[in-house]
């Protein structure tokens, strides 16, 4: 066996076609939460324009609906579209058709209902409390059995795979399949189910946040770019032995960042992870070799397709990760430690690596497994544009505003209303960048929901057809037989 | 890694390490934080919060104030002032030797140096320590915040963004209850230009009906309800209010020193 080279793969439509119906269950629910998670979050950032805005309406006070939105994103698309994502991806190198089938699909009609009760739950008040793990118990486990269901059938495809080498995509997405269902248990058990004393809540708050947004995001991101990457710009990766070294570096070191300089807690904590992300340069640095020289001097063009999604997301990840690591050292956090440069990395991971990098690979695989093309195939170019000016100004205002806001803020002189000023001017421009992001969105929900439609009518007609064929075939003989008795 | 089985090792061993790290040892470590004794004194800390303020712990929760708000002062470090107290047997060398000496903005060291010298001299003197950094010198709090501090708090809510300013010491910047529950009912009446959002559905306007509600809101003027109505706060916002004022981290701890200002007379 040759090593596997996606890019010199021949489309196979059987493999493809046998994730239809999984697939189509994780990207609708998905586009659906990404628009609405986009949504709250515009209401969340009108209260910066006008404070008494929702001063009567409980449910959409800045303090729930914020929550709301980022779990809305995360849990509402991120990880379901990763699934999708990762269950093709492991289809297509393992050249395998998808094993149990009918699972992933009850696990994500189980995952989607558990975000609805999550963000319901937080709009009325009944949050945990805990940053990015505000899902009360009933959401949760929801979420966590609609997981291991999916989980089940991307581990029994991999163990049935045909192709028996492994590429490096593979590492990727397996250590994010264990990745999540360990630091989920760990983090609902000591923090909902039975928790644990005083500080060690927020310690272990931020380990699981830390290892969901900045290492699961980006082991499923880069491990489904090392995918794409190759096979939509034609040159094979360059190359795995760097892949295996950026693999190593990031999960040994990315997991141990995340808590935050100068937090109460025992000095060795922050210090371990002001280290930690130090390191974690290393595997960036790996990372955006390895994507410039696959890139290097193909001659793909991409014309706002997938791969002008994967090359703009796989930039983004390389610009959030400097963020992060810049904001884990002691220097610069006095500055932008609890200013909006925090939130400007996370929307940057978010919405301009994760969900655009997903959103490119699923324009490339969505009209593969359905076996017919997009049905509104300009709306991919308008979104890449869409998503990049919105991604830009969006985080772009947010990160500016928060270095604003900390000047200000680290100068006692300067009253603490200036650094809100400071940074209510720098909101407001980047609200406008939200827009043309949520306008993004809409294009591809647009998109998967046009596609599930057509599909559903196409299926709804061939029923009618395999119904009416018997019938119409036995009562064609009947009134023969009923003329030759009257005859 | 040529198969699966290696991959999933050594996932495993990275967020197993990890997990021994900042799970384990974490809870080891503060999971079992008992009560710590306040500095020059018997007294214990944290005393855990009176009921309604618990309660309004969940209602802090429920409406997300972490969002916005922390309750982490941060410190730089600390400098030493030395004080004389009593200018003992011989006044005229002291005065002469402490007008000579450097006595505020002091380390550790010099500070004992000092107060060597003023006892050598004859006087007696006070070495006060005193924390440093922007927020104490907001008026954010005396020391930085420690473990302690959330001992006995269910969720411990942190906060990670000043969009608010830090709530750790509000208690003692703004101790009355009246000016609380307006400034959570109309935040722009008591800070002009806030970026809070008012919480209103914590409280209810009424028709005043005989006499006026005990709890009824004191306005400043200009802000008042219409003639004939009031403002009284709803369980909820009394309960806020009150874990609010329970917000006071103002006692010197091991890991925290510094010397408490004199109790007001």
């Amino acid at each position: 066996m040759t090593t596997p080279d996606p890019g010199a793969k021949a489309p196979d439509t059987a493999l493809d076609a046998s994730c239809r119906v999984p697939l189509l269950a994780l990207f609708g629910g998905a586009a659906f939460w990404l628009v609405a998670g986009l949504l709250l979050s515009l209401a969340a950032i009108m209260t910066f324009h006008q404070p008494d805005l929702f001063a009567d309406c409980p449910l959409l006070t800045y303090g729930r609906v914020q929550p709301a939105a980022n779990d809305a994103l995360l849990y509402g698309f991120c990880v379901p579209a990763a699934l999708g994502v990762v269950l093709w991806i492991l289809v297509r190198l393992g050249q395998t058709e998808l094993v149990l089938p009918l699972v992933p699909i009850a696990g994500a009609n189980l995952w989607h209902l558990g975000v609805l009760v999550g963000v319901v739950a937080i709009l009325i008040g009944d949050s945990t409390g805990f940053a990015w793990l505000e899902f009360p118990r009933g959401g949760s486990v929801l979420l966590f059995a609609g997981y291991l269901l999916i989980a089940m059938s991307a581990v029994a495809t991999f163990g049935a795979r045909k192709e028996r080498e492994l590429y490096p995509s593979h590492w990727f997405l397996l250590a994010a399949l264990l990745w999540f269902p360990w630091i989920y248990s760990t983090a609902n058990l000591l923090l909902v189910a039975w928790p644990v004393r005083g500080m060690a809540q927020a310690v272990i708050d931020w380990w699981f946040s830390n290892n969901l947004l900045f290492v699961w995001l980006a082991l499923v991101g880069i491990g489904a770019a090392f995918y794409l990457l190759p096979k939509l710009s034609g040159r094979p990766l360059q190359s795995h032995y760097l892949a295996q070294f950026a693999f190593w570096m990031f999960i040994v070191f990315g997991s141990w960042c995340g808590i935050p300089q100068g937090a109460p807690v025992p000095a060795w904590l922050p210090t371990a992870s002001s280290v930690a992300a130090v390191l974690t340069l290393v595997p960036l640095l790996v990372v955006a070799i390895i994507a410039r020289n696959t890139v290097y001097g193909s001659t793909a063009v991409c014309r706002g397709g997938p791969l002008c999604y994967v090359k703009f997301g796989t930039a983004a990840f390389l610009v959030s990760g400097f963020m992060f690591i810049t904001s884990a050292c002691p220097h610069f956090s006095r500055i932008i430690g609890f200013t909006w440069f925090g939130p400007a990395q996370v929307q940057l991971q978010i919405l301009g690596f994760f969900t655009i990098v997903m959103c490119g690979a699923i324009y490339e695989l969505l009209p593969r497994i359905m076996g017919f093309a997009l049905p509104f195939p300009k709306f991919v170019r308008a979104q890449h544009w869409l998503f990049m000016l919105g991604v830009l100004l969006w985080a772009g205002a947010l990160a500016v505003g928060g270095v604003e806001q900390g000047i200000k803020l680290s100068d006692p002189s300067s009253a603490f209303a200036d650094s809100t000023a400071a940074a209510l001017m720098a909101l407001r421009v980047g609200t406008t960048g939200l827009v043309l992001i949520l306008l993004g969105a809409l294009l591809f929900a647009l998109n998967v929901f046009a596609v599930t439609f057509k599909w559903k009518m196409a299926l709804l007609k061939a029923g009618i057809a395999a119904i009416k064929e018997p019938l119409e075939a036995e009562s064609a003989p009947a009134r023969s037989d009923t003329g030759e008795v009257k005859a | 890694m040529k198969n699966g089985f290696q991959v999933i090792l050594a996932a495993l061993a990275a967020l197993g390490l990890s997990w021994c790290g900042f799970v384990l040892a974490p809870v080891l470590q503060l999971g079992a934080q008992k009560q710590a004794m306040v500095l020059n004194s018997s007294a214990l800390y944290p005393l855990g919060r009176p009921g309604e303020a618990n309660q309004g712990l969940q209602v802090y929760r429920a409406n997300g104030c972490a969002a916005c708000h922390t309750e982490q002062v941060q410190q730089d470090g600390v400098v030493c002032d030395v004080v004389l107290t009593s200018p003992g047997s011989n006044p005229v060398a002291v005065s002469n030797l402490v007008s000579a000496l450097k006595l505020s903005d002091l380390t550790k060291d010099d500070a004992d140096a000092a107060a060597d010298q003023i006892s050598a001299a004859g006087g007696k003197s006070e070495t006060h320590v005193i924390a440093t950094g922007v927020d104490i010198a907001r008026g954010w709090g005396f020391r930085r915040s420690v473990a302690a501090d959330f001992l006995y708090d269910d969720p411990v809510q942190p906060g990670s963004l000043r969009a608010g300013p830090d709530l750790s010491n509000i208690a003692i910047r703004d101790p009355d209850l009246n000016w609380q529950l307006v400034h959570l009912y109309a935040p722009q009446s008591l800070v002009k230009g806030s970026a809070m959002p008012p919480f209103r559905y914590l409280f209810e306007v009424r028709k005043i009906g005989g006499a006026m509600s005990p709890d009824a809101l004191q306005f400043s003027k200009g802000f008042e309800p219409p003639a004939g109505y009031e403002v009284v706060p709803k369980p909820q916002a009394k309960e806020l209010a009150a874990y609010l004022l329970s917000l006071r981290a103002d006692v010197p701890l091991y890991e925290a020193p510094f010397t408490p200002p004199l109790a007001k007379p």
